[in-house]
């Protein structure tokens, strides 16, 4: 078997349609039982690599490895790899059973066999009652579970899921996050995954690539691509962000980003991260629940913070769990926070003068400009 | 009843049109088949099961088993070239579908008979496809292409090989075509797929296709007519023969409601098996 290598490894792969590059020079690895999300807007080029990897699409120019073995030119009925559907994609004509069975039938396994099998994974997703029904007579959410066995009954090297959840309620999309996850582990193949939606990508998958025009910006877990982006189209795409653009000054450890009205301070680490140099355009990036707010109103010291600054609350949200305070600077620049509900603050209202700042090693530096964006993602793409 | 008077409104022009043209003629020509013909053509309004005994002649026998059989190969001639073409097309690039399903509409431009005298002109022993081939030295005696039943088929085939193939076409392309690639997916070569889900699948249309093929193929007159020479070949000949020539009104239309039921009993045969392949396909295998 493969040993140490990685499970699926992308090389290089190229694709276009017309005049439209699709997939644009994309590398990326993924290991075995790892439950792999690729995130992107729609038109980033996702589908078209989960498609490369089912055989459904050719590349233009690339490998794509299944366990050190080249897939390109190896029909989509030939590959040890499944997938499930966006529209499901069940036969309307076949029983629950049949359309579980149908790959393995496919397989030339004798009939016990397939049976066994196939009433093995109808118990795992739930549905051995249902066995019998066509799909025309389910709910979306069963479906959803038929695709998933008739996907992993034929115990395929990787998964490959198109959006498996977007044809779902929001209620039911987030029990079945939990579900998916369960299913990974307790089958244990690697599942590749296709999402637009960056929260699912977050709490599904051990790690994700995040794809913008065709490439691929940064690879990471969860935590990296919401602690550490490495470019502002990540850090805008994955949570909310405060964005602060400037130029780079370094002096020795001192660091500041120098922007229009003021310049702002940064740890000298977070400009080594990603390889910033003197005079570059940045931006530093704050996360909401980084940023602090302080009424002016209250005394209260701001001497922890790092970066400080003056205006006034214009907004205020409350979500239940926590509340969202958006508030004007005195240069026009408008900022959000984020704080636990119960706060307390809760009292604030629209109009009170605050100040807010952040503490030195939240500010998160990112190349500003498109072009060190691009280069930034074949740094990250060498991680 | 307000939602009543309204569907009565949408409903009566066509409903009336129907029945003016449909309904009544059917129930005249139903109450001709069992009345007794004229000295001097007509109809005498007596009672008689003749005009249906005579179906079962040897001769009228005959005309409607070789009727079926033209009308069959007919049919599964379109079927073998219709499905192709409407995959074709139904799975051609979205900008391409129009263009080329115009291709297919195009003959209706021109009148029916007008196409079919075309025919006679490519397929006599001096027409166009005997000079070319003799021309190559393919062969050196003209070919009998005309006047027999290969000339009916060829003729009923190029007519409504379009019926066949529209029905075709708009249920291949109402089909997901995820389905086909979840078939590969799950191990299955194109074949195999095609088989399996992409026939069964679109059954309504090869049926919808065929009943719009073999219906006016073994009724049709014009054809055997023009192409077949001969005058008894098929029992739409044999109709109007009755009708116009013979002046025997009951017996046309005894022979005519013998068409009919011959159609209605297919039908019925076909929704049943339908209905089967349908239900019992996923079992299949």
């Amino acid at each position: 078997m493969s040993g140490n290598g990685p499970l699926v490894a992308i090389r290089n792969v190229v694709k276009r349609f017309g005049s439209i590059v699709a997939v644009n020079n994309v590398s990326l690895d993924v290991q075995q039982g790892e439950f792999f999300a690729l995130l992107g807007p729609s038109g980033c080029g996702k589908t078209t690599l989960l498609r490369m990897l089912a055989g459904f699409e050719t590349p233009d120019s690339g490998e794509i490895l299944l366990e050190g073995e080249d897939l390109v030119g190896v029909k989509p009925w030939k590959r040890p790899v499944n997938m499930m559907f966006q529209s499901y994609a069940l036969f309307p004509h076949m029983t629950v059973y049949n359309n579980v069975a149908y790959g393995l039938r496919e397989d030339r396994l004798d009939k016990q066999e397939i049976d066994r099998r196939v009433r093995e994974v109808l118990e795992m997703v739930g549905l051995l009652g249902l066995a019998r029904r066509k799909p025309d007579t389910l709910s979306g959410g069963q479906k959803q579970r038929v695709a998933l066995a008739r996907a992993i009954v034929k115990q395929p090297k990787v998964l490959l899921l198109d959006e498996p959840l977007a044809a779902l309620d929001r209620k039911l999309r987030v029990e079945m996050r939990l579900e998916l996850k369960r299913l990974q582990h307790e089958v244990g193949i690697a599942f590749i995954f296709v999402t637009h939606d960056q929260e699912e990508a977050l709490t599904m998958a051990d790690r994700a690539a995040v794809m913008n025009a065709g490439q691929v910006l940064q690879v990471g877990t969860p935590q990296e691509l919401y602690e550490l982006p490495t470019s502002l189209f990540v850090a805008n795409f994955i949570g909310e962000s405060n964005v602060f653009t400037g130029s780079l000054k370094v002096a020795g450890d001192d660091v500041t980003v120098v922007g229009a009205e003021r310049a702002w301070r940064v740890s000298a680490e977070a400009s080594r991260r990603v390889g910033l140099k003197d005079g570059d355009a940045v931006a530093i990036v704050i996360r909401p629940e980084h940023l602090q707010i302080i009424p002016a109103a209250s005394g209260q010291e701001t001497n922890g913070l790092s970066n400080t600054a003056t205006g006034m609350l214009i907004e205020t949200a409350y979500l239940g769990s926590m509340r969202h305070y958006i508030v004007e600077l005195d240069d026009g620049t408008r900022v959000m926070a984020q704080t636990q509900a119960g706060h307390i603050f809760d009292s604030l209202t629209e109009g009170t003068r605050v100040s807010v700042g952040w503490e030195l090693e939240r500010g998160v530096l990112v190349p500003a400009d498109d072009e060190a964006l691009i280069e930034g993602a074949g740094l990250s793409g060498a991680l | 009843m307000k939602k009543f008077t309204q569907q009565l409104v949408l409903l009566g022009p066509g409903l009336a049109w129907l029945v003016v043209f449909l309904v009544i003629p059917l129930v005249l020509i139903l109450s001709y088949s069992f009345f007794r013909r004229g000295p001097y053509g007509g109809v005498v309004y007596e009672f008689t099961l003749k005009n249906y005994k005579q179906l079962f002649s040897p001769l009228v026998l005959r005309v409607f088993l070789t009727s079926l059989r033209i009308a069959v190969i007919t049919t599964g001639l379109a079927l073998l070239i219709g499905y192709p073409t409407a995959y074709a097309i139904a799975t051609a690039a979205p900008q391409w579908r129009t263009t080329l399903l115009g291709l297919v509409a195009l003959p209706f431009w021109t009148s029916y008979l007008i196409r079919t005298y075309a025919w006679i002109v490519l397929l006599n022993r001096e027409g166009v496809i005997n000079h070319f081939l003799m021309r190559l030295g393919i062969i050196h005696e003209p070919l009998g292409l005309l006047y027999n039943e290969f000339a009916i088929i060829i003729g009923l085939l190029y007519g409504y090989l379009p019926f066949m193939i529209l029905p075709l076409y708009s249920s291949i392309e109402r089909l997901n075509p995820e389905l086909r690639e979840a078939a590969a997916d799950l191990g299955a070569p194109p074949l195999k797929t095609f088989f399996t889900v992409t026939l069964p699948l679109t059954l309504q249309g090869v049926i919808a296709g065929s009943i719009f093929v073999f219906v006016p193929s073994l009724g049709n007159f014009v054809v055997p007519e023009l192409l077949g020479g001969g005058r008894r070949l098929m029992i739409g000949n044999l109709i109007q023969n009755r009708f116009l020539k013979a002046r025997d009104w009951p017996s046309g239309a005894a022979m005519a409601f013998g068409v009919m039921s011959i159609v209605l009993i297919l039908l019925l045969l076909q929704a049943w098996a339908t209905n089967r392949l349908q239900e019992g396909g996923a079992n299949a295998e």
